[in-house]
């Protein structure tokens, strides 16, 4: 079933919109995610913490098929993708409807800015060149870069860079974005308008699962607080609960080295 | 003995309207050869970096075999070997551009190969993370920025394989040298007419350097 729909007849708005059930990944001999259960609930914006390492990345990689793993089973708007790499065709739909914004920005450096944004609706949703165009030059001007759109990539700051980024994934009408460390190859002058633009996004009530070391921003934003250790989810909760009372010891240690910073 | 050293203009000049015959031929098995390499290039170079055992050990067996020996020797097997095994004649020119797209393929091969491992991974990722399927994010994402950075190399496979059809002469194939040696077979002017030929492999060198850089140049925007 190819769901291209935007409410999902199948998961309906109380369902989760991912679904990780006892997930497994080794890379080699490590086992670097172990038994994760993890429910993403529609318009919740999850953000996951921990130390490099510890499988952060890998867990919401996992979500789009860019790693792929071992045992369990992970449903994304209804679509189930399979361990091994076996999911096929479903891989692609389910990446047609989750965006993504890389640490490395990760922009086609042979397009302009607008051929960045507009790429991916044409080819993959085949919208005509009117249409991709207008929604591009709407996002652009909501991440503030409308003027910049005839731009390629190298001309542009690295904050402008991500942006162009975000707006580039927000082209496809994604039912969930993910983040991998969006803000961590910034400028620290440029961090503030990266998160910025996730702010306000979080605040149109896009679903929304992001690695990020910004604590401040994810006390602000999150529904909801993951931690990561070894593998594992060690704990979870709202913001306020994880940051000021960290139940589990790994938590704390975790917390009391980058809070200090 | 009294040995003066003369560079005689006049036979030069003279050699000029004999020499221009040859360079349609060298022009055609060049530009003909490398334009079938190209194709051969892009095919095994990329079969060399699948995934699929079945289909790169082929490729790396191909590149291996005809990088390894020399062109002078591949024209000679096709030409003179060729024959005894397909039982009819090769002509020259078929040879002298087979050889010549076989030995450039092998090559290319490897500049392809190069190419497309050249371009950061989370290229690829963010084309797939967009739900663009992998044949589009290698056509519209990986195979443009890495033909740009295959310029310069194909380049100078151009100018080599340009250079190696100086060798197809001992098959016969009216190309530049050929035409110089029969005309210093007449004239005994070898000084000035193997210089002149030396300047026309230089002004067709020249040109392709040129007109490459002026594509180079043009594909950099937004690099």
């Amino acid at each position: 079933m190819n769901e291209v729909t935007h409410t999902s007849p199948k998961t309906g708005d109380h369902e989760p919109i991912v679904r990780l059930d006892k997930v497994n990944k080794h890379f080699g001999k490590l086992h670097v995610m172990q038994d994760i259960d993890l429910e993403v609930a529609p318009g919740e914006v999850v953000v996951i913490v921990g130390a490099s390492g510890s499988g952060k990345s890998t867990l919401i990689r996992c979500v789009n098929g860019l790693e792929e793993f071992q045992g369990g089973r992970i449903v994304v708007d209804g679509n189930e993708l399979l361990p091994n790499g076996k999911s096929g065709k479903t891989l692609q739909t389910i990446r047609t409807e989750v965006g993504m914004v890389f640490q490395q920005f990760n922009l086609f450096p042979h397009l302009s800015v607008l051929d960045n944004v507009t790429l991916a609706p044409m080819k993959v949703r085949n919208w005509p060149r009117d249409k991709a165009l207008d929604t591009a030059h709407k996002l652009l001007a909501r991440v503030g870069i409308e003027d910049q759109a005839e731009k390629y990539p190298s001309q542009l700051s690295g904050g402008q860079q991500q942006r162009v980024a975000l707006a580039r994934a927000l082209a496809m009408e994604p039912r969930l974005m993910l983040f991998d460390e969006p803000t961590s190859a910034l400028d620290p002058e440029m961090i503030g308008e990266v998160l910025d633009a996730m702010r306000e996004l979080a605040n149109d009530g896009m679903t929304m699962m992001i690695v990020t070391h910004e604590m401040g921003f994810a006390r602000e934003v999150a529904d909801r607080v993951i931690f990561v250790h070894g593998g594992r989810i060690v704990e979870q909760g709202p913001p306020h609960e994880v940051f000021d009372h960290p139940r589990h010891e790994r938590t704390q240690s975790f917390l009391s080295r980058v809070l200090k910073h | 003995m009294d040995v003066t050293f003369q560079f005689d203009w006049q036979a030069a000049i003279d050699s000029i309207p004999y020499l221009l015959e040859g360079i349609p031929w060298t022009l055609l098995i060049s530009f003909g050869g490398l334009a079938i390499g190209f194709i051969i290039g892009i095919v095994f170079g990329l079969l060399r970096i699948s995934p699929i055992a079945i289909l790169r050990w082929p490729a790396i067996a191909y590149i291996e075999v005809f990088r390894g020996t020399p062109v002078l020797v591949q024209v000679l097997f096709i030409f003179y070997g060729l024959p005894q095994i397909i039982g009819g004649p090769i002509n020259a020119l078929t040879a002298g551009i087979a050889a010549i797209a076989l030995n450039a393929g092998a090559y290319i091969s490897e500049i392809v190969r190069g190419g497309v491992q050249s371009i950061e991974k989370g290229q690829r990722e963010a084309g797939l993370s967009l739900g663009l399927s992998r044949t589009q994010a290698f056509r519209y994402i990986i195979w443009p920025q890495a033909f740009r950075r295959m310029i310069p190399a194909l380049g100078n496979q151009g100018i080599v394989s340009i250079k190696d059809t100086s060798l197809f002469s001992v098959i016969g194939v009216g190309e530049l040298v050929r035409q110089g040696q029969i005309y210093i077979a007449t004239t005994f002017t070898a000084l000035e007419v193997y210089f002149m030929v030396a300047m026309m492999y230089l002004a067709i060198t020249l040109s392709l350097s040129f007109a490459l850089r002026q594509i180079e140049r043009r594909g950099l925007v937004g690099q």
